[in-house]
């Protein structure tokens, strides 16, 4: 004798619903609310693209294109004001690249096109493959900022004590705030992972 | 157990194995309450020797006692066993035993479910705390030591702790998503006739919206540490700038569930009160339609205001705004449940038995706790409480008092209905004011340290804290040792006291005070025509 | 009646809280330095006199019902469940007319303008500050200068293990603080090295989280000179509550002048990493590196936690070739405690730290490591 017995009796007894016995109706509602808790676990994967997409659109988190964009073409340079853009150089740990930009800061007008060139040594005695992350800060700015050509859209391979320059061409909206006088873009140069990183833009 | 002793009506081929497969096989509701609510008090105090372990090494500046690594693994133990391991199975045992009887039915819709819901939590429990004692016995690098919030990249650099832990997390997820499914179609389906949704008990309410808030997010949780043991294991870079990933993606996933999750505490608690308020004041509940809607917003709300946990990782203007608007918002419902409550109270006819004490106790703490909240939602200001001692205080007074008092006031309430016997009302009040005393002495000074600018899980500190840290210390043995008087009030009880009447309190009402005490093992077979 | 007595109870918050803006309650923050402290201390203020007072206020109607409506002194249970005539109705919804004011506009106004100042954007900074949280240090960086330094706490282990007294900085002390000048506006970056941290001066009002891979900003101007102390915020690893931050604010001519010196020390520490020493002069920079950065987990004595951090008396890495050894220190080993020193100490540090480990402790390897030893092996992964 259990629960479930007892209530298919009292679905009897009372001459309960039309077609469907309790118990059916349990059932089916059971499944319903499974079928619920698999979409939100779908849900959080899904967060996964959809924060992406996200920090694309906001600039949260001072995400700025992955990919090269187009030289804008016909994009009037705002001649009335100019923008400081910063440059800041990260080498994570155990990372054997000496990275830094040639110049701290520059000056540009909004819609024009600017060059700067990081330069980078392997200081070990060996190949090493990583990838520079850019960011850009602060947040709302990182939107406005287009990387035309960036050492940052592919993995970056060098050899034993070999130096290179980098270049960074870029351009900064001129539909970005007034108010923002100081962007500053910096690279954290990382190990690749052993996964191909994932390009998810 | 008394509530097992009754005989079976004839016509029931009745033959229960005794002993321990009864407890493994049964699928009734009463008894797998009963084990709900057993396994919840022990983890109360697992988690509650851990803090005290905390507290005591907090007593004084230096380290006397633990070292910072075991120290880790101590607040995040705490934390989750807690959360999992006493606040939802006990709610999860008041509601077993308690909404089939208030609602007129013979048992939960599906008490086989209601059986592996259970009995998930064990293994999940061992799992999750293994680590710990092996790293204390030498083996191994120990228990999950990232706070309870488990936040990436530091999730990355710990030991097999946190991999049992993950996995521990997913066994504890599906008990949840189990047992809020028997829960919804439970109440919705298995009404007695007569009783429309409008008529019945704020309980089911308060319970009803709690399973559909918990299948909503434990899922999305699930995800989340799912994507920790691929980055940890399996070469993916979900929280690894490296890859492409990013560390704060964690802390949306996580605080997505992690917000909710504290509305999953309360709701139970939210609809229960009105009970005991009404049964100690002999009169009806006041505001019964609007204390509903309030929880419908409540639910709502819990789901679009997450990122206030998350003000200093760096956010832009408009998300800040946002956040702190909405979370400020959820003020509103919560101060009409508040009044309701309150008004239940204004001109009643006021007894103060125990289970009145908790529930006043829940009301006046948990409202310190809400209004701290409020302090907490300027996102400006929040950097100044953030990660230190004033956040510690304000979601203990939001939580403690929700989940401890409320599941004590519960517990105290139907003790008669589930033994027989009234309960020793002088050790029930040794037991409240002791706790309430503890439990202030402990957590005031909290928010004082905060203010000073004390930082949390930090094992050691400067010396202008030690004052404060030394009362919150005292405060927390003496609330630590309120626990063990509820404990022997609760075998007391179990094992004899003064004869419960069906209608054990005066002014109790509901379907439930309608079956003898202690209630018999199967009740309800016919359903009760409610008007 | 709930909404009169509502109405007279924020008329004295308000009143209290304006008079708190002045003078310092209890439950203030520390003195502020900063126009964001000294704003989000009066928001701060502001809400906690209304909370308070609203606390009490209703605390005081509860218990007036309690003693007023005992059944033992006889009161007879009213039966009323909702609002009955268009009065009670006005009684019942003007607190939360008012808790709508009290949130959107009591609060909310103040709130908005304190957010909108706190994440200035209009952030043309006369100084540009990074810093970078590692476990379990502080990395100070000024990029225009040039200069780059590490800030590691200096209380003693001794102390905090109970052998000695506590000075009284204890654990909020470093080596190398922060240098800013007094008056003027600083842009500060923050990033990390590994997990995130999180960067708090509670004088300055501001906290903000320090994520590896990206970067943070905030803005301080600083109106007072004066050393300022803050912790770490976010929890780290296992000394997340040893890596305080402290800030040395001064006159801009002590400023300049500090930064003429860092720029020496800069051009110093690269002459290091070509100079080549002795053994002894090694194991004095060695013993000094070491007190600092590594008896934390090893012990002064080498020795080491057993099962927990592995004794480095007579160890197979301490004993066997240098360059593994160096690898180690260099390059840490991954999920262990053991961290990467590369990014904390130079060439010249570690070949110094590594020199005095194989030479203690009854270690006799006679081995002096140079500071272009360390130089080649950067970067090697394990």
């Amino acid at each position: 004798m259990n629960a479930s017995d007892s209530t298919l009796e009292i679905a009897a007894e009372s001459g309960a619903g039309p077609a469907d016995s309790l118990e059916q109706r349990n059932r089916r509602l059971m499944w319903r609310l499974v079928t619920l808790a698999v979409l939100c676990a779908g849900f959080g994967f899904a967060l996964v693209p959809l924060y992406d997409v996200i920090c694309r659109v906001t600039g949260l988190n001072g995400r700025t294109n992955a990919m090269a964009v187009a030289a804008p073409s016909n994009t009037q340079v705002d001649t009335t004001r100019w923008v400081k853009v910063e440059f800041l150089s990260h080498s994570m740990p155990g990372v054997a690249i000496q990275f830094a930009p040639q110049e701290f800061s520059i000056d540009v007008r909004p819609g024009a096109l600017a060059q700067i060139n990081y330069v980078a040594t392997n200081t070990s005695d060996r190949v090493f493959i990583g990838r520079a992350i850019p960011s850009v800060t602060p947040a709302v700015a990182a939107p406005h900022f287009k990387k035309i050509e960036c050492f940052c859209f592919n993995e970056q391979t060098f050899q034993p004590g070999e130096t290179r320059v980098m270049p960074v061409v870029f351009t900064v909206d001129p539909d970005m705030a007034r108010e923002l006088g100081t962007v500053t873009l910096s690279y954290a140069f990382f190990e690749a992972p052993k996964a191909a990183p994932k390009d998810l833009m | 157990m008394s509530v097992a002793t009754t005989t079976h009506p004839g016509g029931h081929e009745a033959h229960h194995p005794s002993g321990l497969l009864r407890w493994i096989q049964t699928t009734n509701h009463k008894d797998i309450a009963v084990m709900y609510l057993t396994f919840a008090v022990i983890m109360l105090l697992i988690a509650g020797a851990m803090i005290l372990v905390v507290r005591a090494e907090l007593f004084q500046p230096g380290l006397q006692i633990v070292q910072p690594e075991f120290f880790n693994q101590l607040i995040t133990l705490h934390g989750l066993i807690m959360v999992f391991g006493f606040a939802m199975p006990a709610a999860t045992g008041l509601a077993n035993y308690m909404l089939p009887l208030m609602i007129g039915a013979p048992d939960m819709a599906l008490p086989r479910l209601n059986n592996w819901g259970f009995w998930i939590l064990p293994p999940a429990a061992v799992m999750l705390v293994l680590p710990f004692f092996l790293g204390l016995g030498g083996v191994g690098a120990g228990g999950i030591d990232t706070g309870w919030t488990i936040y990436a990249p530091l999730s990355m650099q710990s030991g097999w702790g946190m991999d049992f832990a993950i996995f521990s997390v997913h066994m504890l997820g599906v008990s949840s998503i189990l047992a809020s499914i028997n829960v919804i179609v439970t109440v919705l389906n298995m009404r007695a006739p007569g009783m429309t949704f409008w008529k019945m008990p704020l309980f089911a309410h308060g319970f009803l919206y709690t399973a559909i808030i918990l299948i909503t997010i434990m899922p999305v949780l699930a995800g989340g540490v799912t994507m920790l043991l691929l980055d940890r294991h399996f070469g993916t870079n979900f929280y690894n700038a490296a890859g492409g990933g990013d560390p704060v993606l964690w802390q949306h996933i996580f605080w997505f569930m992690g917000h909710p999750e504290v509305y999953v505490l309360l709701l139970p608690i939210a609809g229960l009160v009105p009970h005991i308020l009404s049964a100690f004041t002999r009169k009806p509940t006041y505001g019964y339609k609007a204390q509903v809607y309030s929880m419908w917003g409540i639910m709502f709300l819990s789901v679009i205001v997450w990122a206030h946990h998350m003000f200093t990782s760096g956010m832009s203007v408009g998300g800040q705004l946002y956040f702190m608007y909405s979370t400020m918002a959820i003020s509103l419902p919560l101060a009409v449940l508040f009044f309701c409550w309150i008004a239940t109270i204004w001109r009643g006819s006021l007894t103060f038995e125990t289970p009145m004490l908790f529930a006043i106790g829940f009301i006046v703490l948990f409202g310190w706790g809400g209004l701290t909240g409020l302090v907490l939602a300027d996102a400006a200001a929040d950097p100044q409480y953030h990660n230190a001692y004033f956040l510690v205080a304000h979601f203990h007074y939001a939580l403690y008092p929700t989940t401890v008092f409320g599941a004590m006031a519960g517990i105290y309430y139907w003790l008669p209905k589930w033994t027989g016997h009234m309960l020793d009302e002088r050790l029930g009040q040794w037991h409240f004011w002791v706790a309430l005393i503890g439990f202030n002495v402990t957590f005031i000074p909290q928010f004082l340290l905060g203010l000073a600018g004390m930082p949390r899980r930090i094992p050691d500190y400067p010396l202008m804290f030690a004052d404060w840290n030394m009362v919150s210390t005292v405060g927390a043995f003496v609330l630590g040792a309120s626990h063990l008087i509820f404990v022997w009030n609760v075998i007391k009880c179990v094992r004899g006291g003064k004869k419960a009447e069906a209608r054990a309190w005066e002014g109790a009402e509901g379907l439930e005070w309608t079956v003898p005490s202690p209630a018999p093992y199967h009740t309800f077979e016919t359903q009760p025509a409610v008007k | 009646m709930r909404g009169v007595r509502g109405e007279l109870v924020l008329g004295a918050a308000l009143a209290l809280a304006s008079a708190t803006a002045t003078a310092k309650p209890f439950w203030a923050f520390p003195d502020p330095v900063t126009p964001i402290a000294r704003e989000t201390l009066h928001v701060h203020n502001l809400f906690m006199a209304v909370i308070v007072t609203l606390f009490f206020a209703v605390l005081a109607i509860m218990l007036y019902s309690f003693w007023k409506h005992r059944k033992s002194q006889g009161h007879q249970a009213a039966t009323f469940t909702q609002p009955n005539s268009r009065k009670q109705w006005a009684w019942v919804l003007a607190p939360f007319a008012g808790l709508l004011i009290l949130d959107y506009g009591v609060f909310g106004v103040p709130a908005y303008h304190a957010v909108l100042s706190y994440e200035d954007t209009q952030n043309n900074a006369e100084l540009v500050v990074k810093v970078t949280g590692s476990q379990w240090l502080w990395q100070y960086e000024y990029p225009k200068e040039g200069i780059k330094f590490a800030s590691h706490l200096t209380t003693p282990r001794d102390q905090i293990d109970n052998k000695a007294p506590k000075g009284e900085n204890y654990l909020l002390e470093v080596d190398n603080p922060l240098v800013l000048p007094v008056g003027k506006k600083v842009r500060v970056i923050t990033t990390s090295n590994d997990v995130i941290h999180s960067w708090w001066v509670p004088a300055f009002g501001v906290k903000r989280d320090a994520v590896p891979g990206f970067l943070r900003e905030f803005w301080v101007k600083v109106e007072q000179p004066g050393t300022y102390r803050g912790q770490c915020s976010e929890l780290c690893g296992k000394e997340h509550g040893f890596m305080p931050v402290v800030v040395n604010v001064v006159s801009q001519a002590e400023y300049t002048a500090w930064v003429t010196k860092q720029k020496e020390a800069v051009a110093k520490d690269k002459e290091l990493s070509i100079a080549v020493l002795s053994l002894d002069d090694l194991k004095a920079r060695g013993e000094k590196i070491y007190a600092t950065n590594c008896t934390a987990c090893h012990q002064a004595t080498g020795m080491g936690v057993p099962n927990v951090f592995p004794s480095l008396v007579g160890s197979k890495v301490i004993t066997g070739p240098v360059e593994e050894h160096i690898k180690v220190v260099l390059n840490g080993r991954p999920n262990t405690p053991m961290a990467a020193w590369s990014k904390q100490l130079s060439d010249a540090d570690i070949a110094a730290v590594v020199t005095y480990e194989r030479n203690s402790w009854g270690n006799k390897t006679g081995d002096a490591v140079q500071a272009a030893a360390v130089g080649k092996l950067r970067g090697d992964s394990r």
